[in-house]
């Protein structure tokens, strides 16, 4: 599902993020990503929708090589990830609503189906009854949640969040947790980049660890 | 097709709502771009009336044959046969002399002054309609009359038609190149609301390219509203044109009448109207391309 050759990932200036990176994700998997600040896993998940492109090696995602991805290419890849951004990207000027109709509205799903969509989708991350709410009046975890349904509005196969559960206190981490093992339950690849692995309940999740770019053994 | 059609949708409605959203500024860019539009239609609806007119005071060319007042009526019977035989004349009249002095002596002002001649100063005349009105072939024509015995002058009427053409075409020039000027202003209008609004917007284009957005999905509600903004000036410039056609056609009327010629303005008629709108929005849309190519950046 997603697999990474030989990755290497150099930025502007001589910093390498990825060296010689090969994994694989199969479908249907919940993996944590964890290591030290600075260990490459955020250029690790930006390489998955094309965010970043790598310097060296493949990143084929649904059996599509990313890295190779023509620019006109990519919103289409796109469409089809749920990516929750570290620092959330949500949008302020409309409301809950709204900022998860915006994936449908870019696919072109049309308002009636979409209406639906947003609400089941707002059900899911329990923010139903706050859809007609401004993100500012949200609190952390709320937000979190929004980043999320309007993650998971579009039914991506893959799931991608980078530090979801940073900023948050304990009870309000584990609420996001359960909502991502609820996603990857249904059968979504799942992959989360965390300092909290402890929340994850790492026995029965398969981890990777990064450090200074490079697989840690 | 639907959901290409969706997609157009909704960016003209994101578009009219960033419009109404900001009221002020969309107004003050509307004035803008309209006062700028209304200076070449306005001159453009000028040019359109006094050609009008000119048309309707010298509808045909004609040529005004003078007789020498020494010349008697054998010649004059004999350059009124060759007159109507000619192959490229289509009609004489002859206008004799005792008619112009008695109609003169019937105008205002002049009268008295004719009165007071010994003798009759005016000679007898034809005047002649040519089949081809072609400056070239009136001209060909002024010439061999003038060779008649007995013919003294011989004078082309539309003469002065021409000059005004010429004016005409001038003037026509000046207000192509004013509307050429003017509507660099206003794509330099929508070029910069554009650029703020790409700014203002700048969160959400990054969300949405993030999203999976395609550029034609960014870039199709700044089309919209450059096209809307453009539209919105052009109403400005079409209402300024109106309001000062109606204000105008009075006086204009009543100064026409009093040189003898009845004369109404005209408005702006449907199909101007129409190429005024279009092409406001087409510049309008232009701008916005040209602020997406340079402020839009992946």
């Amino acid at each position: 599902m997603i697999r990474f050759e030989q990755v290497d990932k150099r930025y502007p200036g001589g910093i390498t993020a990825l060296a010689d990176l090969t994994l694989s994700i199969e479908s249907g998997e919940m993996v944590i990503l964890s290591g030290h600040s600075g260990a490459g896993k955020s250029t690790l998940l930006k390489l998955i929708p094309a965010i970043e492109r790598p310097t060296q090696g493949m990143v084929i995602v649904n059996g599509q090589n990313v890295s190779a991805l023509k620019r006109a290419a990519v919103p289409y890849l796109r469409r089809n990830l749920g990516v929750i951004f570290q620092d959330q990207k949500l949008l302020y000027d409309r409301s809950v609503f709204n900022n998860v109709m915006l994936p449908l509205a870019i696919a072109g799903v049309p308002p009636r189906d979409a209406g639906r969509r947003v609400r089941a989708a707002l059900d899911k991350v329990g923010l139903l009854d706050r859809e007609k709410a401004m993100p500012v009046a949200l609190s952390g975890g709320e937000q979190q949640r929004l980043a999320i349904a309007r993650a998971v509005v579009a039914r991506p196969s893959i799931l991608v969040a980078d530090e979801p559960t940073a900023h948050l206190d304990d009870d309000t981490a584990r609420d996001i947790v359960a909502v991502f093992r609820s996603f990857n339950q249904v059968g979504v690849t799942v992959l989360v980049a965390t300092h909290h692995e402890a929340l994850f309940a790492p026995n029965m999740t398969r981890r990777i660890t990064l450090s200074h770019g490079r697989l840690a053994q | 097709m639907k959901g290409w059609l969706l997609h157009h949708r909704k960016a003209a409605e994101q578009a009219l709502h960033r419009l109404v959203a900001t009221p002020v500024n969309t107004l003050l860019s509307a004035m803008v771009v309209g006062i700028a539009l209304a200076l070449p239609a306005g001159g453009n609806m000028l040019l359109v009336n006094v050609q009008q007119l000119a048309q309707r005071i010298a509808a045909a060319p004609q040529l005004s044959v003078f007789m020498s007042l020494e010349s008697g009526k054998k010649e004059v019977d004999e350059t009124e046969s060759r007159l109507r035989h000619h192959p490229q004349v289509r009609d004489v009249r002859f206008v004799p002399r005792e008619d112009t002095l008695r109609r003169l002596k019937q105008s205002e002002g002049i009268g008295e002054v004719i009165e007071s001649l010994p003798r009759n100063p005016f000679p007898d005349a034809f005047v002649v309609l040519p089949r081809s009105e072609t400056p070239e072939a009136l001209e060909t024509l002024r010439a061999e009359f003038v060779k008649y015995p007995g013919v003294e002058h011989v004078q082309l009427d539309s003469a002065w038609v021409q000059k005004l053409d010429a004016l005409l075409r001038l003037a026509r020039l000046a207000v192509t190149l004013l509307a050429a000027a003017l509507g660099t202003a206003l794509v330099a209008v929508t070029f910069n609301t554009i650029r703020l609004q790409i700014l203002t917007q700048d969160a959400e284009i990054e969300v949405s390219r993030l999203l999976g957005a395609t550029d034609a999905f960014i870039r199709r509600p700044f089309y919209y509203f450059g096209a809307l903004q453009g539209l919105a000036g052009g109403a400005v410039a079409w209402l300024v044109v109106l309001c000062t056609t109606l204000l105008l056609r009075g006086p204009v009327s009543e100064l026409a009448s009093l040189y003898g010629v009845g004369f109404t303005l005209y408005v702006l008629p449907l199909p101007e109207s129409i190429l005024l709108f279009a092409l406001a929005a087409l510049l309008g849309w232009m701008g916005a391309w040209l602020s997406l190519s340079r402020h839009l950046h992946d």
